[in-house]
């Protein structure tokens, strides 16, 4: 059994002839199907160079990408969006293509969204962009201008029935940008390049979102994609818009169309949504650059551009797939052909990641009701400008090296010092056993976790700019600590979100010791039936990946179709909007983490119980102790030094557990219930990459835990030696 | 009335997980939003797609995470044991700090640490090797354990030690046969949270590994979540599967979680 499990483990990757060029892509379903037969014709055709696909998740793509190619690791293609084109361009990523690949075979438009700086980076595939989706046994004809739109929304509506003449994600600011642009705004400056999203064009957009969700309740409030899909799959909703991997969400069963959003009647623009580029990326690193050009240009050929659109239903960016009746006049791709026609490429400039949070907080400002629209987009404004502030002043990093040097000699002469005075060396030999005990944990320890920590907090000295590293000292933390920027009580200063942090961890495993400790007491009694039943149905909350349930949770929180308030609307609680507020928000954070936290306590608990003798709290019954004096004077005392570990170490792991957060509330409202830990993620992959920022989060949140640590005295060995005294 | 709080508990726990096995057994792909519990159509559709694609490849993706997760929990079990055992039985210098060391790695955010550990992991030749996160995920099990076995450990009498040492009983003999069959209730607990800690672990397994065959589930679950939507059927398909092996897993350990197992033996 070892030895299988030894093979199995060890066994290289197999080795694959002809070292075919990797291919990395993120595509799944009909897309996948397409690629995967574009590949197959590929290698028939040849043999010599064979293509190997590799499938990698969305969520791990660009970290992959970043990690990988500069170690020498990275794919010879990868397929993925343009939005990020300009950063890997400017991190030496990607190979320019300027002049390698025939550009007039493609849309214009393509090929502007894949130019950056004069350099072309990609070859586009296919382009994406949302359009109206509405249902032909409901609607006749689609809008074809807002008037119109609302006209045929309203007689679709009814809140009270749960029917909305028009479904999208309205607080999605990507999902606004049409009406941005229908209304004439813009987000960069045509000129002079600079943030002009706060305008008056903007905020007619603003006002006009507004109408459809709040004063006429056309849009169902706090819509998330899986909602639009449900109210236009279920015919509560005639009209929806989204993109293309909508087509996979909408049942078979109904009989639906696509047609351009509508022009906008105030302007008579064309609603204008961004269009996203998928293109073939060519690695900078790659070792056959001219065959992995060539497989890139095959992909986008014209016959595999048909294969691509017929098989995996994409809108494909070959002119001459088109001229194929089968593109051309498919009924699904030939109206995504049209609304590209009235669609606007998304900016590659690398500050739009600094657009869209503040964009969308504003956005959802005004539908909240919260602030009127000029003051959240000035708002919106001043956060860009922070997010792409210009780095700090360099600094000389002598100093840092001589104090390195001189602190490392400092720490040896006193550590030499105390090991002569205490004679260590002699009751480190005398120790020797306890050492080889603990060896292969330290050193794995060592190794694996802290020197990574120490190169990654390193970086907390630097700030990152277009792939460069410059040492800047400590003003990041200087930055962060002073919170300049932000008054205290901004959701977005460093105190807000540690009280925020510090009051989710205390309340979060609170709750769970004692859900978990109740849990653990009842399920004790060895003579209870369908004891192990229970307990194996309480752990299931951990046991199953908690991105589905805690997205399930959500789901359950929503105002109008969640499960919570429809059983608090059974005992006559008005409807709650639970995102809209940050105690509501944040409390259905809280009851989700513990939803999935208590079984984890449980068994622990369980496990720890087991120490103690059931015969002193026999003996305390039998004395004429009651169930909790019994418990407070015979139980937890003995439990208390067990659970220790749990409760500390579940408070470390709360205080960074981030995902729960970023799924449930996803920060609602602006940004307030968010912790320290997602401020730094959203550091290190928004806001400008900025890695030193981000590292300088990370490094402050772990002297507050240290802090926690030291002050608590959880960081000295309890002994049970000591418990009595 | 123990049992009423009990279902209670049961129910609130079940509730949503109703709605995974709704979508689950659903033919559609959408994120379920009635809120009725049960399917409006019946299928196995889901299930059939995950473990017949490609192949079959799911299982051997499966394996690949069952040896993955059996791995982290035998290497992570065994290292705290023995780092435990040392950490509640001898006094030697660097001991306090060395216990210190193990919270404080749990202290740092792993934002920092991904692309440091990338490099690392490259440069021992374990980048696309599921030893490689065999090591990195029994470390990061590693301090929970350590800590939570040095506690039981401690309530566990040295009298019982110092008797078999009388009888001539070695050190290492005294561990294997006295100390650890009677912390089996901590063991079983470190190793649930070992297999745990590897089991639904994606990011790391997903920027280390560049093989489709050597891919763990997570990493292929995670594959059904795109950027604009995620195919729900499969993924819920997928979630119950992989939630059926830790079921499994903790109902076989729970016979070590009976209580009074030590009172026998030891005298407190």
């Amino acid at each position: 059994m070892v030895l299988i499990f030894a093979v199995l483990v060890l066994a290289p990757a197999a080795v694959q002839a002809a070292d075919p060029l990797v291919v990395w892509h993120a595509y799944r379903g009909a897309e996948e199907e397409a690629l995967n037969r574009v590949a197959e014709q590929w290698n028939e055709a040849n043999p010599e160079q064979p293509v190997r696909l590799l499938p990698i998740p969305y969520e791990a793509f660009a970290n992959r990408l970043t990690s990988a190619i500069p170690r020498g690791h990275g794919p010879d293609v990868f397929i993925a969006a343009h939005e990020r084109a300009a950063d890997w361009d400017r991190s030496n990523l990607v190979r320019r293509l300027d002049g390698e690949i025939e550009a007039e075979a493609h849309f214009p438009i393509t090929i502007e969204a894949l130019t950056y700086g004069d350099h072309l980076l990609g070859v586009p595939l296919a382009y994406k962009s949302l359009a109206l989706f509405y249902n032909r046994d409901l609607i006749e004809a689609p809008p074809e201008t807002t008037d119109e739109l609302l006209a045929i929304a309203r007689e679709h509506s009814d809140r009270d029935a749960g029917t909305y003449g028009l479904a999208y994600e309205a607080n999605n600011f990507y999902m606004h940008v049409p009406w941005v642009f229908g209304f004439g705004g813009a987000i960069f400056d045509d000129d002079d390049g600079e943030f002009a999203l706060a305008s008056d064009e903007t905020v007619a957009s603003f006002e006009f979102a507004d109408r459809l969700v709040n004063r006429e309740e056309l849009v169902p409030g706090e819509p998330t994609g899986s909602l639009v899909a449900h109210l236009f799959g279920s015919g509560e909703s005639p009209m929806a818009i989204s993109g293309p991997w909508f087509l996979g969400e909408i049942g078979d069963d109904v009989d639906f169309d696509i047609a351009p959003i509508p022009r906008i009647s105030e302007t008579g623009n064309p609603a204008t949504p961004f269009l996203t580029v998928e293109a073939a990326f060519v690695s900078a690193e790659s070792e056959r650059p001219e065959q992995a050009v060539e497989f890139a240009e095959f992909l986008a050929s014209e016959k595999m551009a048909v294969e691509r659109a017929l098989t995996g239903l994409q809108p494909v960016s070959t002119r001459a797939a088109y001229d194929d009746a089968r593109v051309g006049e498919h009924p699904i791709l030939s109206k995504f052909r049209d609304q590209k026609e009235s669609s606007l490429p998304m900016p590659n400039d690398p500050r739009m990641r600094s657009v869209w949070e503040p964009a969308g907080q504003a956005l959802g400002q005004v539908l909240r009701g919260a602030v009127s629209a000029e003051v959240a987009l000035a708002q919106a404004e001043r956060r860009f400008a922070l997010y792409t502030r210009p780095p700090p002043e360099p600094r000389n990093p002598t100093p840092l090296v001589i104090g390195l040097i001189i602190f490392t000699l400092a720490a040896l002469t006193y550590g030499t010092w105390r090991f002569r005075r205490d004679r260590v060396w002699a009751k480190m030999k005398a120790s020797l056993p306890a050492y080889v005990y603990m060896a292969p944990a330290i050193v794995g320890m060592l190794v694996l976790i802290v020197v990574p920590f120490v190169v990654g907090a390193a970086v907390s000295l630097f700030s990152h700019v277009e792939g460069e590293f410059t040492y800047v000292g400590l003003a990041n933390f200087v930055d962060i600590i002073l919170s300049q920027e932000y008054g205290l009580t901004d959701p977005h200063s460093f105190y807000f979100t540690l009280a925020v942090t510090v009051a989710w961890t205390a309340i979060n495993v609170a709750l769970h010791v004692s859900i978990g400790l109740g849990m653990a007491l009842l399920l004790r009694d060895p003579w209870m039936r369908m004891r192990g039943i229970y307990r194996v149905l309480l752990i299931i909350p951990w046991a199953i990946p908690n991105y589905i349930t805690a997205l399930i949770w959500r789901g359950m929180f929503h105002q109008q179709f969640g499960a919570v308030n429809a059983l608090l609307d059974l005992v006559g609680v008005e409807p709650v909007s639970w995102f809209s507020q940050f105690a509501t928000s944040f409390t259905a954070n809280v009851v989700t983490n513990t939803w999935l936290g208590f079984p984890f306590m449980m068994v622990v608990t369980l496990g720890a119980l087991q120490a103690i003798p059931t015969d002193l709290e026999e003996a305390a019954r039998v004395d004429g102790a009651s169930r909790w004096q019994r418990f407070r004077h015979v139980t937890w005392p003995l439990l208390k030094p067990a659970l220790i570990p749990a409760v500390v170490l579940g408070t470390v792991w709360t205080f960074n557990m981030f995902n729960i957060i970023y799924l449930v509330s996803g920060g609602a409202p602006d940004g307030s219930t968010e912790i320290l830990i997602s401020e730094a993620y959203k550091w290190a992959f928004g806001r400008q990459e900025q890695y030193g920022y981000a590292a300088a989060y990370a490094v402050l949140i772990f002297l507050v835990l240290l802090g926690y640590g030291l002050f608590s005295g959880q960081l000295e060995t309890h002994d049970p030696a000591k418990k009595g005294d | 009335m123990v049992h009423a709080i009990l279902i209670l508990m049961v129910m609130i726990v079940l509730y949503p997980v109703l709605w995974v096995v709704k979508m689950a057994f659903s033919p559609s792909q959408a994120f379920s939003l009635s809120l009725s519990l049960l399917p409006e159509q019946w299928t196995l559709d889901n299930f059939r797609g995950l473990l017949t694609a490609d192949g079959g490849i799911f299982w051997r993706q499966l394996l690949n995470s069952l040896i993955v997760a059996g791995a982290t929990t035998v290497v992570g079990v065994v290292l705290s044991c023995t780092a435990a055992y040392a950490f509640s039985r001898f006094r030697f210098p660097g001991r306090s700090v060395g216990m210190a060391t193990f919270l404080i790695t749990q202290m740092f955010p792993g934002v920092v640490m991904a692309i440091p550990l990338y490099i690392l992991l490259d440069n021992l030749g374990l980048l696309n090797s599921l030893t490689g996160l065999v090591l990195v995920y029994s470390t990061t099990a590693v301090p929970f354990c350590v800590w939570m076995l040095k506690g039981y450990f401690d309530t566990i009498p040295v009298d019982l030690e110092e008797a078999a040492v009388m009888d001539g009983a070695s050190q290492w003999m005294i561990f294997t046969r006295i100390v650890l069959p009677l912390a089996k209730p901590a063991i079983a607990v470190t190793a649930l949270f070992s297999f745990m800690t590897a089991w639904n672990e994606f990011i790391l397994a997903a920027t280390f590994l560049s093989d489709e065959r050597m891919y763990t589930v997570p990493v292929v679950l995670q594959r059904f979540v795109g950027d604009h939507s995620t195919e729900w059927g499969y993924f819920a398909a997928g979630a119950i599967i992989v939630s059926i092996p830790v079921m499994l897993l903790f109902f076989k350990l729970q016979t070590y979680l009976v209580s009074g197992l030590t009172s026998g033996a030891v005298k407190g």
